[in-house]
């Protein structure tokens, strides 16, 4: 790429005693984009973010932003803004004097604060509500404020710590497609890091997933989710029925695998593997079809009993128990009207193709 | 027992009755001290002579009311600076030590803490004449083996103010502490993030925060220095503040006139207390 | 934590008024008052190390039945505070409503915003020989004289628990207001009666409270000067006054200062064996 990135960061590490948080992560970050760090509790994310904010700074390895780097700079003079887990809205200054926090300090003129303000306030979509004071906000009206107090500052880069992540599952929902809307209309450029893989998958252009302090992978989220270059992505991104078993033959487009349960599948790998190796083989539940006619012929099936129907609407879910082994699967159950009839009990067969499903070397 | 739970009518009559008993008990002492200091009698007792304002305003040789005793109003205003100069120092170290309790790791800090909250429970009277005994300690060196004479380090104003200093500043301390430890850190990472330096971060944010904390303690410190006996006891020297003044006039016998600064004194705290109840309600709000 | 600048120096600014005040107005004033306290005066200026101060101490009846005198009534104050104030506690924290509530905690508060010294005036008015209680006593004809009810036991034990009164509530108001309700309410539908519920639920969930109100009204009753001096008269034998006679009246520095350490030794074990005999910290007890 021609353009300086945004934010680039090569081979930062960082320590907290013997832990190491952060384990030798690069990657840069295009203009105006919306970047997501996906990864569970504990996988250092924060740790990286707060390095980016300079609220500590990594043990080695470079961060640079608009291409200068940033090291020793003080988070006060970074051109970074951040909205926080708990959004940090300053109780004892209303809507207005929080906004304007960050042009005091650049002791912008008052008049041009007020203008400021106005207009920032306008964009998010709460005009007039300067004179109102943080607990006479809804969640949702304290995140749009939490996140104009940065943009009003015209950062080069915007981070977000989970800022969702105290809403209720409504309001989550809703406003995971307003931040997106903030980013395109702003054309700031977003870090944002999240437990949470829905909202990483909505809302990002390119979503890193980040475990034990490295990056597993950086790709879109449609990557991720149908190529996922690691167990872990696999495992992590979108929901998995996970088989273990041997390679016990290889051809140019799949590879035969068999598994404990005492199955022998097609499946798709993601590099090449040898026969004998110990393989763990994904499928996503929704990418099995029931079948109740076997009229369909599939290049794996496998015949099970239905132990529980979960029923929740459009993410409906059933469990089926193998009827050769103690394995169970989760399958998808589309509410096309078309599976209404199941029952609990009843002996279906599941099929799949082998592209539909993933093996990794085990261990 | 919690009003969910059935009672016989009996229990609640007592328990209602002894409840009564209890705050009659508690307040009984101060309003017939109030009351008496209206009675248009040489003695603050029976019989009840009639109404008079004479114990605060009079000013003749048998009736001198309290506003033109000198003695009392002299140590009053005596009793005014102390508890000025104890407060002020007591927030100011209170903050200082919270912040270093609450923000900072570092080693024999639980020891520290120990310590500092040593003087809430050394009785008053100790406490006086420890200090006592030390400040006099070094002006008896300095006098024989120098020849200074600082009147200072005798018992006096900067004493009294020492002493009720060494206690009051815990108690601010464990309340300024409080509020602070409710204070979420990230409001002051934000404030750094938004472009603010470290003193702006602590005037705009942390000031700001620790204030209904500090206005609470600093009229609870006031106060506390303002009544305070045991220490002062020990630690007063000639001018001596009101407390001083009052137990020294009741040894002699009482008078109405100590009736009057008693009530002057409930309906000053009063105030006071109102005052720091309206600051509260604000904090809530 | 922030990594920044000047961090250092901050830490050691803020350090500083703490040591200050700790070192100059606790620990060595502390220090020597025990150092006094072991030191026999030969002649002006002169010193030499003794324990004279201290076996005058125990040889002395007079001295140390004051001592104990203090400390068992200091005990017996403190437990009947802790009697009396707990039904007034649980009335404010559970029975109570609203408005009603806030009243009467604050009704609580006004001994402690009232002066020490203006509520043992007013006690000394209620009771002396031409007091309000005798004047009415004579006045109804219950007594065909005056009554003097000051200067005996029973008077200080009063005027120390009204006192410590404030101390023992508070505590336990705020221990018993975080108490669930639904507690109380499981116990009795599990069959429990009145008296096993307050053994077995409400002692048990308010012991912090019991436990730090009864310490800071010990150690108040225990330092205590104006009550027993006010209402005991001359005959009260209190410790603080034998130590304030020693101090300001005889001038002898010495014998005060040992029978200091001694009254502070005397605390901190009592107050170490309640917090032992209870499993709680010094920290928890006093910082609540």
């Amino acid at each position: 790429m021609s353009v300086t990135p945004d934010l680039e960061c090569r081979g930062i590490n960082k320590s907290f005693g013997q832990f190491q948080a952060v384990n030798d992560v690069s990657f840069s970050i295009p203009a105006g984009s919306f970047f997501s760090i996906l990864g569970p509790s504990g996988c250092g994310k924060t740790s990286l973010l707060r390095m980016l904010a300079g609220f500590s700074e990594p043990d080695s390895g470079e961060i640079l932003i608009k291409g200068k780097s940033v090291k020793g700079i003080p988070p006060n003079k970074r051109p970074v803004n951040m909205v926080f887990q708990h959004l940090a809205l300053f109780p004892m200054m209303n809507v207005g004097d929080n906004i304007a926090y960050g042009l005091k300090r650049r002791k912008v003129s008052a008049q041009e604060q007020q203008r400021r303000v106005a207009d920032v306030l306008e964009r998010i979509g709460l005009p007039g509500i300067e004179k109102k004071s943080i607990d006479q906000l809804s969640g949702g009206q304290k995140q749009r404020v939490a996140i104009a107090r940065c943009l009003i500052l015209e950062p080069a880069l915007l981070l977000l710590d989970e800022p969702l992540g105290a809403l209720d599952l409504k309001l989550r929902e809703q406003m995971k497609i307003e931040l997106k809307t903030l980013q395109q209309t702003f054309g700031t450029t977003f870090v944002y890091i999240t437990h949470d893989q829905s909202e990483a998958m909505v809302m990002s252009d390119q979503v890193a997933v980040m475990n034990h302090g490295r990056f597993e992978q950086v790709g879109s989220p449609q990557t991720l989710y149908y190529q996922p270059e690691t167990p872990f992505v696999a495992g992590f991104v979108g929901n998995n029925n996970r088989l273990s078993g041997q390679v016990i033959k290889t051809a140019k487009d799949f590879i035969q695998v068999s598994t404990e349960s005492g199955h022998i599948f097609h499946t798709s790998s993601s590099s090449i593997l040898e026969t004998n190796t110990a393989v763990e083989m994904f499928l996503r539940p929704e990418a099995i079809h029931i079948d109740r006619d076997s009229d369909k012929s599939w290049q794996n099936t496998m015949k099970g009993r239905i132990d529980n129907i979960l029923f929740d609407g459009g993410n409906s879910q059933l469990l089926v128990r193998d009827t050769a082994s103690p394995t169970q699967m989760t399958v998808a159950l589309p509410q096309t009207g078309k599976y209404q009839k199941l029952r609990q009990g009843e002996i279906i067969k599941l099929g799949w193709n082998a592209e539909q499903s993933i093996a990794f070397k085990a261990g | 027992m919690i009003p969910s739970i059935p009672q016989s009518q009996a229990f609640k009559k007592t328990y209602s009755v002894y409840v009564g008993l209890f705050f009659l008990f508690l307040l009984a002492p101060l309003i017939v001290v109030a009351v008496f200091s209206l009675n248009d009698s040489l003695f603050p007792s029976l019989p009840w002579e009639g109404f008079t304002l004479d114990w605060y305003f009079e000013d003749s040789k048998e009736r001198r009311g309290l506003f033109h005793d000198r003695a009392i109003v002299d140590s009053i205003g005596t009793s005014l600076v102390i508890a000025v100069c104890v407060a002020v120092m007591s927030i100011s170290v209170a903050v200082s030590n919270a912040l270093l309790f609450e923000r900072y790791h570092f080693r024999g800090k639980s020891v520290l803490y120990s310590l500092m909250l040593l003087p809430l429970v050394i009785p008053g009277v100790i406490l006086g004449i420890s200090i006592l005994s030390f400040s006099s300690g070094i002006a008896n060196n300095l006098e024989d083996n120098y020849g200074m004479d600082l009147e200072l380090l005798r018992p006096g104003f900067l004493l009294i103010v020492l002493g009720q200093f060494a206690f009051i500043s815990t108690m601010a301390t464990l309340v300024i502490s409080a509020r602070l430890r409710k204070f979420d850190i990230q409001l002051e990472e934000a404030a750094l993030n938004l472009g603010a330096s470290r003193f702006d971060v602590f005037r705009t944010i942390t000031l700001p925060w620790l204030k209904p904390a500090i206005m609470g303690s600093a009229i609870v410190a006031f106060l506390m220095s303002f009544e305070n006996f045991n220490t002062t006891l020990i630690l007063a020297g000639s001018d001596s503040p009101l407390t001083i003044t009052l137990f020294d006039r009741m040894r002699e016998g009482s008078t109405p006139v100590l009736n009057a600064v008693s009530t002057l004194l409930m309906l000053g705290s009063g105030a006071l207390a109102l005052f720091s109840l309206f600051v509260q309600r604000k904090k809530e709000q | 934590m922030l990594k920044l600048t000047g961090k250092n120096l901050s830490f050691y600014l803020l350090l500083m008024p703490l040591l200050l005040t700790l070192g100059l107005l606790i620990v060595l004033p502390q220090l020597d008052m025990l150092g006094v306290s072991l030191r026999e005066r030969i002649s002006y200026g002169e010193y030499k190390f003794s324990f004279l101060h201290y076996t005058e101490f125990f040889t002395e009846p007079l001295y140390w039945n004051t001592f104990l005198r203090t400390a068992v009534m200091s005990i017996m104050a403190t437990l009947l505070t802790l009697l009396i104030a707990f039904p007034i506690a649980w009335y404010i924290a559970k029975v109570a409503q609203g408005k009603n509530k806030k009243l009467l905690f604050l009704a609580c508060l006004i001994p402690f915003w009232v002066s020490e010294l203006v509520r043992t005036y007013g006690w000394m008015i209620l009771l002396r020989e031409s007091g309000i209680i005798s004047g009415f006593l004579q006045w109804s004809g219950l007594s065909s004289g005056p009554v003097e009810l000051l200067y005996n036991d029973i008077t200080v034990m009063t005027g120390l628990i009204y006192a410590s009164m404030l101390f023992m509530v508070v505590p336990l108001v705020s221990t018993l207001e975080g108490m669930d309700d639904s507690l109380v309410e499981a116990a009795y539908d599990l069959g429990a009666s009145t008296f096993t519920v307050i053994r077995s639920i409400i002692l048990p969930y308010a012991m912090p409270g019991v436990i730090s109100g009864c310490i800071v009204v010990f150690m108040l009753t225990l330092g205590n000067y104006l009550t027993p001096t006010l209402l005991g008269g001359k005959h009260s034998l209190w410790f603080t006054e034998q130590i304030f006679t020693q101090f300001i009246t005889r001038f002898n520095w010495e014998q005060g200062a040992a029978f200091g350490v001694l009254l502070l030794t005397l605390s901190s074990l009592l107050v170490w064996t309640g917090l032992k005999l209870s499993g709680q910290s010094f920290k928890q007890a006093v910082a609540s």
